[in-house]
């Protein structure tokens, strides 16, 4: 067994981490979060610089043929900064059904943008009855002619306002099935909103969008394993991101605990909160762990072992992030209630996490083969 | 032993329904359960409407307008209000400053506050905490001075509730900076419209701005504003607490909250089933449902020992501290309810009157922001850990 990075591994890692240290700091991204877009143009092209966006694709496709591993240690540092940019949705979700289900051609003609941060992607697939089920799927994809016509309503669509083009999901005569739409496709519409995280969303309503045979994206009827599949890639990335939230909210409640006085002595020296920080540090280690098994079956075609690897992960995080999101704002005392401190923001976005591909209920199902 | 309501409990909460019912306006009942947010005119206008029946603060002595209520009917009426989605009433005056009034206060004093917190003239907030006096309150270094018939106050309080709205501030002030620091302290009352008084909101992490820092800038307070003996503000400033806790555990709201929780568990689905049918779910609810009748009782038996005139224990912190942890599980179970449907922030749907088409359940905007304004319950009016530190000092001497 290894655990180690590779050599190339800590380059990217401490590159992303130098990224986020110099241009991420707490005011620059409030910055980001309250600006029209929600997100920073510049910061999108630094990412094609430093090839993020080019990440999990193929070598001979433009890309660098990153792992599991390689979202992982990008993830966690975008954890640490509380990374807003639509990296989840437009190269890791969509990037991954793209690298699942397109054809030689259509990867032709999406790759080059996404990699260079023209393209922006989104994954119109959740429904207002959907919850976490990822095969509830209302969307109709009605045939006309050579192609089909569209009519969905797409609920809590992650990146959606900023997306140039959408992977939705809508059922044919043969079942789900996935297709690509423009943004400015006619009949397509967006109602944008902030997450409770500050990143942006919305609604994504197709109503008789007509796209061609071209726009159909993997096997008519037969998208949802290729959906699970992504989607678990997706999961163990937002995993990694949850373990560098917790370790950024642990270092920054150990430090005040070791700066903040009351009764004439650092609050440090209380057991009650010592054993609350200790406790802390467990779940953070306990999710590490536990991201890192999720990263390497990521991208495995052993669904059994990929589906409990992941949904262990999932569960324990979802129990990890609460801790250890509860626990920073209880010893941050008033502080902590504060929009002004980051650990109330780590705390939304670990918040936002457990919702997010399956809570942990859905996750201890599937991990018991439900 | 006999667990059930009498004739007369029942006929008294008829009475309370009905009232609430004839008398809340629906524009503010619409708006406590939509969970979104009050103007101070909706505080006032129900406040007013109680006022006007005699039930303002029922816990008060019957010779100021108290009600003379037994605990149980105490009990009722606080259900009663809770389950009738009525504006809570505001603890500042009737609950925390009036006891201390009451027990410390001068005659004047009395005759000049009490009768206008009943009548919501004045809107009264709580100066006790300082960026660097929290959990440790003795350690609060708002300074007043002695100058003819005035104090001076200089320094800063925090996490101020509601000072936007106040008329009035009850302060602790250092008087003494030589004494030991328990020791050195005063309770005042300070008028808000005073000469450099200055109040900024704190934005929290769900967004909302209810809370505030108030600046105090050589602020001039008539020496008649003092309360008990100058130096002796502590004793004021711990029995004050006591009376705080007890109110805190929120039970009825609590139970309120868990029977909203159902309904939006039976809207919403899980594999084309009702999630309150969902087995793990409603185990969560039917735990945290147990857990709060069992406060309920133990509230009930405090309130039946208090009657009979002994001495509050360890309760007011018991409750305080389970009573926290139970609303919190709520509002955790709210947003686990509404899962995916949670996450978009939508705060104009929090204001009264909004029209915003909801995503997900209906009210959903409400779910995730309480249980981030929520966390809030654990820390405030003595954190848990203090409270625990309390309790364990009173076993530990038994």
């Amino acid at each position: 067994m290894d655990f180690g990075l590779s050599e190339q591994q800590q380059l990217l890692r401490d590159s992303i981490e130098r990224f986020v240290q110099d241009e991420y700091a707490f005011d620059a991204r409030r910055k980001i979060v309250a600006s029209e877009e929600g997100l920073s143009r510049d910061h999108w092209r630094t990412f094609a610089e430093l090839g993020l966006l080019a990440l999990p694709f193929a070598e001979d496709e433009g890309g660098i043929g990153g792992d599991g591993v390689d979202t992982m240690v990008v993830m966690e540092a975008f954890g640490k900064g509380l990374v807003v940019e639509p990296f989840l949705p437009t190269v890791i979700l969509c990037g991954s059904l793209l690298k699942l289900a397109a054809t030689a051609e259509q990867r032709a003609g999406l790759l080059p943008g996404i990699i260079d941060g023209e393209t922006l992607l989104a994954f119109a697939h959740g429904e207002r009855r959907a919850r976490h089920d990822l095969g509830h799927v209302e969307a109709k994809a009605a045939r006309s002619g050579d192609g089909f016509v569209l009519d969905a309503a797409k609920s809590v669509v992650l990146g959606a306002p900023s997306a140039t083009q959408f992977i939705v999901s809508a059922r044919t005569a043969a079942g789900i099935s996935l297709f690509l739409v423009p943004a400015d496709a006619a009949g397509l519409s967006v109602r944008p909103y902030l997450t409770i995280d500050g990143q942006r969303a919305g609604e994504v309503t197709l109503a008789g969008v007509t796209v061609g045979a071209e726009a159909l994206l993997g096997p008519d009827g037969g998208a949802l394993p290729l959906i699970e599949r992504a989607v678990d890639i997706a999961t163990a990335a937002v995993c990694a991101e949850a373990v560098g939230c917790m370790q950024a909210t642990f270092e920054r409640t150990r430090d005040y605990l070791n700066t903040r006085e009351q009764f004439g002595t650092k609050i440090g020296n209380f057991q009650a909160l010592q054993h609350a920080l200790v406790d802390m540090f467990v779940e953070l280690e306990q999710s590490r762990s536990m991201a890192i098994v999720a990263a390497v079956h990521a991208g495995s075609d052993d669904d059994a072992a990929r589906r409990r690897a992941i949904s262990a992960a999932k569960v324990q995080i979802g129990k990890s992030g609460r801790i250890i999101g509860q626990t920073a704002v209880q010893l941050h005392g008033g502080m902590g209630m504060t929009d002004e401190m980051q650990v109330g923001h780590y705390f939304k976005r670990l918040t936002a996490i457990e919702q997010s591909f399956g809570d942990s209920d859905h996750h201890l199902a599937r991990f018991q083969g439900g | 032993m006999d667990l059930s309501y009498s004739a007369e409990d029942l006929a008294f909460r008829d009475e309370v329904r009905t009232f609430i019912r004839d008398s809340l306006p629906t524009h503010i009942r619409d708006k406590v359960a939509a969970q979104q947010h009050l103007s101070k005119d909706d505080y006032v206008t129900w406040q007013k409407l109680l006022h006007g029946r005699g039930w303002m603060a029922p816990h008060w002595p019957k010779e100021w307008g108290g009600c003379d209520w037994s605990p149980v009917q105490r009990h009722i009426f606080d259900e009663e209000l809770n389950f009738g989605n009525t504006p809570r009433i505001m603890p500042f005056g009737t609950k925390m400053l009036a006891p201390v009034l009451l027990k410390f206060g001068t005659e004047a004093q009395k005759q000049r506050f009490l009768p206008r917190i009943l009548s919501s003239e004045d809107w009264w907030c709580q100066g006790y905490s300082e960026p660097g006096a929290g959990s440790d309150l003795a350690g609060l270094k708002t300074r007043a001075e002695r100058r003819g018939d005035h104090y001076v106050v200089t320094g800063q309080k925090t996490w101020t509730t509601l000072a936007q709205y106040a008329d009035w501030m009850f302060v602790l002030v250092r008087t003494d900076p030589g004494a030991k620091k328990q020791e050195g302290i005063s309770f005042i009352l300070m008028d808000m419209r005073s000469k450099g008084v200055s109040v900024r909101p704190i934005r929290t992490i769900d967004g909302s701005a209810e809370i505030n820092d108030v600046f105090l800038d050589e602020v001039e307070v008539p020496v008649e504003n003092l309360v008990g003996e100058e130096n002796k503000g502590w004793t004021c400033a711990k029995y004050l607490l006591g009376h705080e806790r007890s109110g805190i555990a929120g039970i009825a709201h609590s139970k309120k909250m868990l029977e909203k929780l159902r309904r939006v568990a039976a809207e919403e689905t899980i594999g084309g089933r009702p999630l309150i049918e969902h087995g793990p779910f409603r185990d969560k609810i039917a735990r945290i449902e147990v857990e709060l009748m069992a406060l309920e009782y133990t509230n009930l038996r405090a309130l039946a020992n208090e009657t009979r005139g002994a001495m509050p224990g360890p309760e007011p912190s018991i409750l305080k501290v389970r009573g926290t942890e139970i609303q919190q599980a709520i509002t955790e179970l709210f947003v686990e309810a509404a899962g995916p449907y949670a996450l978009p922030f939508l705060p104009e749907a929090l204001e009264g009157g909004a029209n915003v088409e909801p995503v997900g359940p209906d009210g959903a905007a409400a779910f995730a922001p309480t249980y981030l304004n929520w966390r809030k319950t654990s820390i405030y009016g003595g954190s848990n850990e203090i409270q625990k530190n309390i309790v364990s000092k009173i076993l530990l001497r038994a």
